[in-house]
């Protein structure tokens, strides 16, 4: 029956600049059925909502391929307005409320309800009176869908974070016709309890004949509400399976699944070992938005390369940032027995630490200046090199001889593709700067290398590259490198041990040849692993 | 190694020079056009072309430093320095103290330049403080902070216990007067300097070598491990900052060299000009040099000594000769304010405007 | 179905917070006017000149000061760019000046004349303003100086050249420009006087008529707030982001925003040209963005919010200083330009607290 799905995708497929970030995705969703969609970061989620929620971004990179249908009808999704016609409501991960308009406001933002008078007859409807009454009649109706009751005229600013979440939800049913409801991660923000009224929620929307399409990363919550699970990985349907077929342990292995590719890495002459330390966390506690590090415990092997991974949101971007002083953090951080200060980006530099971060455009870069000086110009602002003496007595200057032989060596070793030092890098292609960072690391000479996303936004020959090199740091100078990254492969191929962050803390403490569904469980919070050895 | 380097032509394609045209050079090139358009004026109206070119150079040699002031903020990503008349104060108030003391000649000026320093630095600090706490709106507060000294100080003109009878108002014995005269004092000691004139060119030597010392010092500057933590911090915080850069402190000392400059600026510009002018006078003083600096090709983040020095002699080259030449076509109109008016402002927009690449 | 239900939270201000808010707000007025009151002591007016002064500058400066308030409604800050309605409202005057054109039909014709400029005016502004997200106010600021170069080349190169007037009453004895002054006889106080003639009341003229004119601009300023029009704006000046995401086109609401407050400056210009009666044809419109934006902020308004109340407030208690400053400084010190420098350094001084206020407050959010 064909007929009774509400919204149905097939054979979708969408490149981004080359590269597939959807393949073949078919799905349906039955009318009054929750349907989740579960999948690790970068397995395409996001793409597909803003794909039926018709998001200029998809058309602006070329479109895709595939058909969508709703209620039997084969719909063109080009824009927001439209997939909101045709009844599609959207749910979003951030709020999209003004704090200082009512609830009313908010739920009617340019729908309000108004009545024609004397000015609007003259110069149209952009002057017809709004209708408070009205708006708020059918605020409550709203609201009563959902089965809460809050008062229509109090702003929103003054709303805790869990209320404006249902006030989202509300807007979205308050339009008529809604006949699908996207939820986007939208237990994220929300408390425990918060959570749980939202799933009773959806289930009583879901009562009313509304489809609910529900993205997450919460297993249980997955299991808890769900009719129908869809899993993604790698821009690939797995499967699409009911709950009663279904086990937290099934979905999560099917959730990381994946050929694992070690590729023989070179034998070291001394395995790291846990008697010969270099760096402990204790209780180490980031404010990174978005990234929180609550009570972290770390211990970091002289010379091993140590993975860190885990789920968006989770925490693990987090580390790296606040022990090398990008955000506010606190606890203790030792390396080789030495305390060092927290939020001081000097202190960990001088301590012999260097970092790659993930935003490389935002943190790594200068996009404006010239290949050397992003090179060389943390080396010279925190170790005091490439400088040599002028004129004056104690004064000077950045000697461009050597900077320039320097960065002509490096742009050799690490096969930078330019036109030479000079040029800026904002003209070098993704996987080029990324190498420029790496540059602006090895030049401290660090002995322990944070890198974070190494191959994010690069291409399959830069990525094989950029790992091969860190290996090749590893391996030749001993350099203890710990990386963190979303892509659990790569994590597998060249680490040594990998650290599972969940909730902010280290969740367990994975071989990288351990089963999918070990990887999968620990990162969903589902078990904690013994560090192993 | 040959294979790794790819060939300039690779990138020079066409949307590289017309990005090049449109984002870097094209308002230099109409200023340009302009400029020569009035150059061929003069000469087709036999103007004394002499004349105009011994008024350029004093123009940029009296202007370079306060656009130079415009630099450190630049280069540190504070933006244009609106509140250039705090610094332009401090430099009259060294200049009375100096007027006051009765010092002349090259003391008188040097002495200038050293009571305004304190001053200057001083309040550079303070506004600093204050420029820090609102961020993104640095230009709107510099420009109305600036305007509100400039109002405060004329009380403080009105008040001061001065007594030099030279300077202060002749009925009511209270009170410096509107402009005072240097002539006695340090009037044109840099101009006279080594001046010389070259096919009927008067060259003011000291005038233009104090202001190329000071543009080989900046550019020295640039390149000692401060100054590159300053270009790093105005290319990009969050780096300079993971470089181990205090941030914080590198746009206050930015914004406390521009206070400096701006200081000493002014006394070259009253030096120059034979006269110290309090009161209302320095309330417009930041936009010629803004002006200027854009005009050179600056941008709200980026910027250069060559820009600065380019911008300067583009922009006062051109006031200098849109008076006369304009005065004569139209009989007496005078466009010279109006063109600065326009062009100085409109290269303002221009930057204000510009999309921000990222 | 109610089984779900969430009990809300109150969060209701308690009376004293109610208070608090109250006197956050009221501080910037009630400092103003103790100060106005300590000028007032000071200067020693004989209050029937005192009240009649203020009663004609009300009149004259509301109008002017009410067109601020929807760009700030509508997110885009103190309109900087006001002085670009004020050159409008002064091209339609030289027009009808031009014409001969005089009394309350020639006002009205200016009026009317006015409206293609200022919409065109303020369309390229909002044009421009868009393309500056974020600073807004420098740029209107800026562009105050710039449209006011090309005003004075119109005006002053390009008559009796490009443009052919020869009107000698308007243009210069050379033949090109206008001249500086232009006298208004024909018009002054064509509005204050206007339906009722001079109104008395005891010692004081009232401009009657002006002061309807002004509450009937404020009458529709509230009500443009109530349509769907003005939730717009509320919306946009919240949150661009969103208000685009929710399907408002936010930079068409900007502009129109930007197009209101440019008409209604040259209409507030005319109104107080009207009724000095004479004007510089150079200058007139320079300081009127900074006395409007002065005034509206001593009335309270910041640059995200703004009342009618505090345009009204704000006029009444600029303006009363402005007129005692001078004396003041006068009878206190014996040097009557101190009060002047005061009084401008009170009007620069209060855009720059407010403008840093604001970006301090914005950067704690």
């Amino acid at each position: 029956m064909p007929e009774s799905y509400v919204l149905e995708l097939k054979g979708i497929t969408k490149n981004y600049f080359g590269t597939t970030v959807l393949k073949g995705i078919s799905l349906s969703v039955k009318a009054g059925e929750i349907h989740a969609l579960v999948g690790e970061n970068g397995a395409g989620k996001s793409t597909l909502m803003n794909l039926i929620f018709g998001m200029p971004v998809i058309h602006e990179t070329g479109g895709f391929e595939g058909d969508i249908f709703i209620d039997g009808q084969k719909v063109n999704i080009t824009s927001p307005r439209q997939a909101m016609e045709l009844g599609i409501g959207m749910v979003h991960q951030e709020f999209m409320l003004l704090p200082g308009f009512t609830v009313t406001e908010n739920i009617k933002l340019n729908r309000e309800l108004s009545k024609a008078n004397l000015v609007s007859k003259t110069f149209g409807s952009s002057f017809e009176t709004l209708d408070y009454p009205a708006m708020q009649n059918d605020t409550s109706l709203a609201m009563k869908k959902l089965g809460l009751s809050i008062d229509e005229t109090s702003l929103v600013a003054g709303l805790p974070v869990g209320y404006m979440q249902f006030v989202e939800i509300a807007r979205e049913i308050d339009k008529k016709n809604v006949r699908l409801l996207v939820f986007d991660e939208p237990t994220a923000v929300l408390t425990e309890s918060e959570a749980e009224y939202l799933i009773t929620a959806m289930r009583l929307l879901a009562a009313q004949g509304i489809a609910i399409l529900f993205i997450t990363h919460r297993l249980d919550e997955v299991m808890a509400c769900s009719d129908m699970i869809t899993i993604l990985r790698d821009g690939e349907m797995v499967t699409s399976i009911s709950r009663s077929n279904a086990s937290l342990e099934r979905i999560a292995e099917l959730m990381v699944g994946r050929k694992l590719e070690r590729a023989q890495l070179p034998p070291r002459a001394v395995e790291p070992h846990d008697q010969d330390l270099i760096l402990e966390l204790n209780n180490l506690q980031v404010q990174m938005p978005g990234e929180q590090v609550r009570n972290l415990n770390l211990k970091v092997r002289r010379g091993e390369i140590l993975g860190i991974g885990g789920l968006a949101g989770q925490g693990k971007i987090g580390i790296a940032n606040g022990v090398m002083g990008l955000y506010p953090a606190s606890g203790e951080v030792y390396k080789d027995q030495n305390q060092i200060k927290l939020n001081d980006s000097k202190d960990a530099l001088q301590s012999g630490m260097a970092f790659v971060s993930e935003d490389r455009r935002g943190v790594g870069l200068l996009v404006d200046e010239s290949i050397a000086l992003n090179i060389v110009l943390t080396s010279i602002e925190a170790q005091q090199k490439f400088l040599r003496p002028a004129v004056l007595p104690g004064v000077r200057l950045i000697d461009k001889k050597s900077v320039r032989s320097y960065t002509l060596k490096m742009i050799k070793d690490l096969d930078i593709r330019c036109t030479g030092p000079n040029q800026p890098v904002r003209r070098l292609s993704g996987g080029n700067q990324q190498k420029v960072c790496l540059a602006r690391a090895f030049t401290l000479k660090p002995e322990v290398l944070w890198i974070s996303e190494p191959t994010r936004g690069i291409d399959v020959g830069a990525k094989q590259l950029v790992l091969d090199l860190l290996v090749q740091m590893n391996r030749e100078y001993g350099m203890t490198i710990i990386m963190t990254s979303s892509e659990l492969t790569e994590l597998r191929r060249i680490c040594d041990r990998i650290a599972l962050v969940y909730k902010g803390r280290v969740a367990g403490i994975l071989r990288p040849d351990a089963s999918d569904l070990e990887f999968g469980l620990v990162m969903a919070g589902k078990k904690t692993a013994k560090e192993v050895g | 190694m040959e294979t790794k380097v790819l060939t300039a032509k690779d990138y020079l394609n066409k949307e590289a020079i017309r990005a090049f045209f449109v984002g870097f050079g094209l308002p230099r090139l109409i200023i340009s056009g302009f400029l020569l358009i009035l150059f061929i004026l003069a000469f087709i109206m036999k103007m004394d072309l002499t004349i105009l070119l011994s008024d350029s150079l004093v123009r940029i040699g009296m202007n370079g430093l306060l656009v130079l002031a415009m630099l450190p903020t630049l280069v540190t990503g504070v933006g244009l320095n609106f509140g250039l008349p705090i610094g332009f104060i401090c430099g009259l108030v060294g200049g009375v103290i100096s007027m006051e003391l009765n010092l002349v000649g090259f003391r008188g000026l040097f002495s200038a330049i050293l009571f305004s320093l304190p001053l200057a630095v001083i309040t550079g600090y303070l506004y600093a403080a204050l420029l820090e706490r609102v961020r993104g709106q640095e230009m709107m507060v510099g420009t109305y902070l600036g305007f509100s000294v400039v109002a405060g100080m004329c009380i403080f003109w009105l008040m001061a216990p001065f007594k030099n009878p030279v300077m202060i108002f002749a009925i009511g014995g209270k009170g410096l007067r509107y402009t005072l005269t240097l002539f006695q004092h340090f009037g044109k000691v840099l101009n006279n300097l080594l001046a010389f004139s070259l096919m009927g060119v008067v060259i003011p030597t000291g005038l233009l070598l104090f202001f190329a010392f000071f543009c080989l010092l900046a550019h020295l500057f640039f390149r000692t491990r401060t100054g590159l933590a300053m270009i790093a911090t105005g290319a990009n915080p969050l780096y300079a900052s993971s470089s181990g850069i205090n941030i914080r402190a590198m746009r206050y000392t930015s914004i406390i060299l521009s206070n400096v400059l701006a200081a000493i600026g002014a006394i070259v510009y009253a030096q120059s000009y034979g006269f110290l002018q309090l009161y209302t006078a320095p309330l417009y003083a930041a936009f010629p040099a803004v002006a200027a600096a854009l005009i050179g090709g600056a941008t709200l983040k980026k910027a250069t000594v060559s820009q600065i020095i380019v911008g300067t002699i583009l922009f006062q080259t051109l006031l200098t000769i849109a008076l006369p030449v304009t005065q004569t076509a139209l009989r007496g109109a005078d466009i010279s304010e109006i063109a600065r008016m326009i062009i100085s402002n409109g290269m303002i927009l221009y930057a204000l405007t510009r999309a921000e690449r990222r | 179905m109610a089984d779900v239900n969430i009990a809300q939270p109150k969060p209701e201000l308690t009376k004293e917070k109610q208070l608090d808010q109250f006197l956050g707000q009221m501080s910037v007025p009630l400092f103003f006017a103790f100060l106005c009151l300590l000028g007032i002591i000071a200067a020693n007016l004989n209050p029937r000149f005192l009240i009649n002064e203020i009663l004609t500058r009300l009149g004259r400066n509301s109008f002017l000061v009410l067109s601020l308030i929807i760009p700030i409604l509508a997110g885009l800050g103190l309109n900087f760019g006001i002085v670009i309605g004020a050159m409008a409202g002064q091209t339609a005057l030289i027009i009808i000046t031009h014409l001969q054109i005089g009394g309350l039909p020639g006002l009205l014709l200016a009026f009317l004349i006015s409206i293609p400029f200022s919409v065109l005016f303020g369309w390229l502004t909002g044009l421009i303003l868009n393309r500056a997200k974020g600073r807004e106010m420098v740029t209107s600021f800026i562009m105050g100086f710039f449209a006011n170069g090309l005003y004075q080349l119109v005006f002053l190169v390009l008559i009796g050249t490009l443009i052919p007037l020869k009107n000698p009453v308007l243009v210069l004895s050379s033949g090109i420009g206008l001249r500086n002054s232009i006298d208004l006889i024909a018009i002054n106080k064509a509005l204050d006087h206007a339906v009722f003639g001079p109104v008395k009341l005891g010692p004081y003229n009232i401009p009657l008529f002006t002061l309807l004119v002004i509450a009937l601009l404020c009458v529709v300023i509230s009500f443009l707030m109530k349509t769907r029009l003005g939730q717009r704006m509320r919306a946009v000046g919240q949150d661009m982001n969103i208000a685009e995401v929710s399907g408002i086109n936010v930079n068409k609401t900007r502009i129109i925003a930007i197009i209101i407050s440019t008409v209604l400056a040259a209409w507030g210009q005319l109104i107080f040209l009207q009724n000095i009666g004479t004007f510089n044809t150079y200058n007139s419109h320079e300081q009127v963005g900074m006395f409007s934006i002065a005034a509206l902020l001593i009335g309270g308004a910041t640059i995200r919010r703004a009342t009618i109340w505090n345009a009204l407030v704000g006029v009444l208690l600029f303006h009363t200083l402005f007129v005692v400053s001078p004396l003041a400084g006068q009878r206190l010190l014996g040097i009557p330009q101190v009060g002047e420098y005061f009084r401008s350094f009170l009007a620069y001084g209060i855009i720059a607290v407010a403008l840093a206020l604001h970006a301090w407050q914005g950067k704690k959010k």
